[in-house]
């Protein structure tokens, strides 16, 4: 066989191969303008759980269990849960009992105790961690949730979370979650309604386009933009609206008698028979 | 005693006219400048990550000072020839290492006292705190650590052939050690026997030099360490220099040295 045929076959398959490389590069989102991504290139995005680990670890003072220590179970930080939902995690859990002398030795030289960030204000040390991971990671949307949610409910800085939530739907522009998280935040810091009420459509079309025909759809933040937007129509008087949309609540909610008593009240306000 | 501290005294001025800590030093002040340089949300008073930065720089500058001003020591006598008027002044060969030892560990401890001065200037700057007892324990753990080190890198220098070698094998060896010995046991204890046992004897004859490592207490505020524990590091971190110590004197004293 002539030499210069493998030659010609190995270039044909290359100048493809870029060519395919380079428009799959151009389809996806442009976050290559930061100087993490210059730097380092994809593998920034393995930095950014490390860093959202980080942030975790300051959420409790220093302590954090490690990848040789047992993981959560449901695989998300304490820190991200206590956004979602108040947690209240058993604190002698992850207590592991002292397997030697030196690891005994040792804890007088490490935060070992398993403890939460306590005084007013102190929340604001995670945030460097979180503004890190954004950078590192533009399309990891629970950074911009959790952090929205710290800025917003700890520090009392709505504009500041409000931008950030911003930022991260400039680099995530179908994502539910913040689109929910800044529905809250019309909602609750700037009880501006009908922009509130039109954020939450957005994320519930977004849900549904995204979420509806999966086999585990993520249930639980459709479920908090449902109850979310429900509760805004409610406080506004749109009984019909929140009642339509506890009704969908119900249906995904985890706890369904909670919400069909609610049902239950907007019925009676409205005259309707139960 | 006068031999030594005279030999140490020598380490310690070769050290002062180097440029390496200095560089190290800017270095330090011109990425921690950088770091609280970033607006994070308009909010000035968040400082744990400012702490945070500042002191790995330190702790990478505090090893990176202890183990090159080590490293060149005995070679570089060597090189220079002046080892042998030195051990013949009489100078006993225990006596020079002891010398070398105490100049690299005091010069290092100069280098630390400066980096923790600067780290509590910064932390002071954004906290309006000055926990002052708690960068001393920190700082004496540092040195205490830096000791091992020291001590580590004498015996690598006796060892192996150049300096760039031994540096950068101890280089290694440390870091490897801070990072991963703290979890040894755990992954040991995951292991089927034979090695389970090979592995947590190794866990054992290990130094831990991330016993001294006290960082994480410092950057969240958390209290004293106990003061019986600072002694019982301190016994620690004494024993196995002690160790590296008398197993380079074992080497270097039958070693012919040219």
């Amino acid at each position: 066989m002539h030499t210069a045929l493998p030659l010609a076959l190995a270039l044909a398959v290359a100048l493809a191969t870029g060519g395919r490389l380079l428009l799959w590069q151009q389809s996806r989102a442009h976050d290559t303008g930061s100087v993490f991504a210059l730097l380092l290139g994809e593998s920034r995005r393995a930095f950014a759980s490390q860093v959202f680990l980080k942030a975790d670890a300051y959420f409790h003072r220093g302590f954090y269990t490690s990848v040789f220590d047992l993981a959560l179970p449901e695989g998300k930080t304490h820190l991200a849960k206590a956004a979602e939902s108040h947690d209240h995690h058993n604190h002698t859990q992850q207590q592991h009992p002292n397997r030697d002398w030196i690891e005994t030795f040792g804890r007088n030289f490490y935060p070992s105790e398993h403890r939460h960030i306590e005084r007013l204000g102190e929340a604001r040390e995670i945030l460097p961690w979180l503004r890190l991971a954004a950078e590192l990671d533009p399309h990891r949307v629970d950074t911009y949730t959790v952090a929205a949610y710290w800025l917003r409910e700890r520090l009392n800085k709505v504009n500041e979370a409000e931008a950030f939530l911003r930022e991260g739907l400039r680099a995530n522009p179908d994502s539910y979650e913040i689109l929910g998280e800044l529905g809250r935040l019309y909602a609750e810091n700037h009880r501006d309604v009908p922009r509130a009420r039109a954020v939450f459509d957005l994320a519930i079309v977004k849900w549904l386009r995204q979420e509806a025909s999966k086999p585990n759809p993520d249930e639980l933040a459709y479920a908090q933009i449902l109850g979310q937007l429900a509760a805004l129509e409610e406080s506004t008087g749109n009984l019909d609206r929140a009642l339509a949309h506890f009704t969908r609540l119900k249906r995904v909610s985890p706890a369904p008698d909670t919400v069909q008593k609610r049902i239950d009240e907007l019925k009676a306000k409205l005259g309707r028979p139960l | 005693m006068n031999t030594i501290w005279a030999l140490a005294k020598v380490v310690v001025l070769e050290m002062v006219r180097r440029k390496d800590f200095y560089v190290l030093f800017i270095l330090t002040v011109l990425l921690t400048a950088t770091a609280g340089s970033v607006n994070l949300f308009n909010d000035r008073s968040i400082v744990r990550y400012l702490k945070e930065i500042c002191l790995l720089l330190i702790w990478a500058s505090g090893l990176v000072i202890a183990i090159t001003c080590t490293a060149r020591q005995i070679p570089a006598e060597r090189e220079s020839r002046t080892i042998f008027p030195l051990l013949a002044k009489p100078v006993t060969r225990g006596q020079f290492l002891l010398g070398k030892f105490l100049g690299c560990w005091v010069a290092t401890g100069l280098a630390v006292a400066l980096f923790y001065l600067f780290f509590g200037l910064v932390s002071a700057s954004r906290d309006h705190e000055w926990p002052v007892l708690n960068y001393l324990q920190a700082a004496w753990l540092h040195w205490m650590m830096l000791g091992i080190v020291v001590a580590f890198t004498l015996l690598g220098s006796i060892i192996f052939a150049a300096p760039s070698s031994n540096g950068t094998i101890c280089f290694v060896s440390a870091a490897g050690i801070l990072l991963l010995s703290r979890h040894l046991n755990k992954v040991a204890l995951s292991l089927a026997e034979p090695l389970q046992s090979l592995l947590y004897a190794f866990y054992f004859a290990l130094p831990h030099l991330e016993l001294f490592d006290a960082r994480d207490l410092v950057i969240h505020g958390a209290e004293l360490i106990r003061w019986d524990m600072i002694a019982l590091a301190t016994l620690y971190a004494a024993s196995y220099t002690a160790f590296f110590l008398f197993a380079a004197w074992l080497v270097f004293r039958r070693r012919p040295l040219n």
